[in-house]
């Protein structure tokens, strides 16, 4: 699998959360995304960058687009170093659901996308890794 | 700081959100139209989010607040115009918004708001 | 330098050439593809090659020195998928490089365990660049199937205008989730198209229902209404009714009538109208 572009972006304030919806939306029209895909990967990395900022104290947001045989992707990687999820299982059971919750958002956040990979350990950093398939 | 421009027409006030908010413009219109709401005595508010390309978790929250702050100051909120896209994907994340009733357009939100107003209707919600 | 990449440097222009030439009438088509396009896809690929074998290790093909002669396979193989092709037809057009290539490497090499030890280097390399071809072919054909199928799905379930306002939806045959998600998200669309209030969605041509189907109908609904309309499931014919029950989906919130007749009556009626039967004159 080939990477054919990067690029890092900083998620430390709120003002970022709005950079990092507009970016990753011009990588997914770049890509050729339909509209339904790209809303879902830009809402996706809306939800995780506010994570960033608000439970991980700040950190980056690592843009890809990759190569694989045909397919092409875009991979975004959000990465902190703030206190960690204790427990992850839990963290993915959070949902909206219940009208008022404060949730992580992580839940709905896999289903926008097509793979979705976390990496967290207390008192480390959390990393969050998410892929959307043309 | 810029703020988004509240429009009165009648006992009813309409909002057209048109820029990618950040976080502290959507809670700066939220205390905007609680202030509006009592100062004019509204009865009915109007969000058109027509022109929103994204809007996830925390926009979605801003609005189902205002619904339930606008209905302790006895107004009506509908929110018209939400993207086929968009909406796929806030039913994707989970978020249905009860006690947020929505319309097409400005007309039917229009509408809406002034049939409540006469029949007093719980609304469709 | 390693050998191969040294010969290539060498005789760039004449290995394109010799290349050319062995291909095959049959292989060719020049029925198909001009001698301009042919030029420059084979140019391209000697010369990719001979930057990817500067290092001399030709063992692993999707490494990132190979990406450039992969990125010009995928190219030609895809474009000669989407001409007509076929897959033989591709794939020679590596394997026939072999012949102009070896013949030149005879000329070059310092003794005969060189040669043999670079020939057969070779020619594994170009079998692997081969069938990588092939599978990209593959790929390639079966992309466009299934965007065409796509595009049979869309014109094979229309949206059907009733009234206005009133849109509907008549579902028939088995569902699976993607052809759900792409009828579904074209109803959204045709809602706003139309300014639609109500939009029935007909299931009685459906012969079951599982429960992604069953989500993906309510997700729908639930879209619908964040939009500002409403949605009408007609049709749930009996089997069908107990299987949701016993999937355990709730549809309590969605308003659902046994016949798209009484669906639509429903719609008319939330649109403001009454029915008034004239009778006859005696």
């Amino acid at each position: 699998m080939a990477v054919l572009k990067t690029e890092l972006v900083p998620v430390d304030s709120e003002a970022h959360v709005v950079a990092v919806r507009q970016t990753v939306r011009a990588w997914a029209q770049e890509l050729g995304f339909s509209l339904v895909d790209q809303t879902k990967i830009v809402t996706a990395a809306s939800e995780l960058a506010r994570n960033t900022i608000k439970h991980g104290g700040g950190g980056k947001l690592t843009l890809e687009i990759l190569n694989e045989g045909i397919r092409r992707g875009l991979r975004l990687i959000f990465e902190d170093t703030g206190p960690g999820i204790p427990d992850l299982s839990l963290a993915m059971k959070d949902g909206y659901t219940s009208g008022g919750g404060l949730g992580l958002g992580l839940g709905g956040s896999k289903r926008l996308v097509n793979d979705f990979h976390i990496e967290s350990q207390v008192g480390l950093g959390t990393k969050v890794t998410i892929v959307r398939w043309k | 700081m810029d703020r988004i421009p509240i429009l009165r027409m009648g006992e009813f006030l309409l909002v057209t959100i048109q820029v990618d908010m950040h976080d502290r413009l959507a809670l700066t219109l939220q205390d905007d139209l609680t202030s509006r709401i009592s100062e004019t005595s509204a009865r009915g508010v109007l969000i058109d989010i027509s022109s929103l390309e994204t809007v996830d978790s925390f926009i979605g929250r801003m609005l189902g607040n205002i619904a339930s702050m606008s209905r302790v100051m006895d107004a009506e909120t509908v929110v018209v115009g939400m993207q086929p896209e968009v909406a796929i994907t806030l039913v994707e994340l989970g978020l249905s918004l009860p006690g947020v009733r929505t319309a097409l357009n400005v007309e039917r939100g229009m509408d809406l708001l002034r049939n409540s107003r006469r029949h007093g209707m719980e609304g469709r919600r | 330098m390693s050998l191969i990449a040294e010969v290539i440097r060498k005789h760039e222009a004449e290995l394109t050439s010799d290349w050319i030439k062995e291909m095959a009438s049959s292989t060719r088509r020049s029925d198909l593809l001009k001698e301009t396009e042919l030029k420059s896809q084979t140019t391209q690929f000697v010369r990719a090659l001979g930057a990817a074998t500067e290092s001399g290790s030709t063992e692993d093909i999707a490494g990132t020195n190979f990406s450039a002669v992969r990125e010009i396979l995928t190219e030609t193989s895809r474009s000669r998928a989407a001409m007509g092709f076929t897959p033989s037809e591709t794939a020679t057009f590596v394997f026939s490089f072999k012949r102009p290539f070896v013949s030149r490497l005879q000329k070059e090499a310092k003794d005969p365990q060189s040669l043999w030890s670079e020939t057969w280097k070779f020619n594994e390399l170009l079998d692997k660049l081969g069938l990588y071809t092939m599978e990209v072919f593959q790929k390639s054909r079966e992309e466009l199937i299934s965007r065409q199928q796509q595009d049979m799905l869309e014109l094979s379930t229309p949206v059907v205008r009733l009234w206005e306002g009133v849109l509907a939806l008549p579902l028939i045959g088995t569902l699976d989730s993607a052809r759900t998600q792409v009828v579904m998200e074209s109803l959204l669309k045709k809602i706003v198209e139309t300014n639609s209030q109500v939009a029935i969605i007909d299931i009685t041509g459906v012969p079951t229902v599982d429960t992604l189907v069953a989500q993906h109908l309510i997700k729908t609904v639930t879209a619908a209404r964040l939009m500002g309309a409403d949605c009408i499931i007609s049709g749930i014919r009996p089997q069908i009714a107990q299987t949701i029950v016993h999937l355990g989906v709730n549809l309590s919130d969605i308003t659902t009538k046994s016949s798209m007749a009484d669906a639509f009556l429903v719609a008319l009626q939330r649109g403001g109208y009454s029915f008034v039967k004239k009778t006859e004159l005696a």
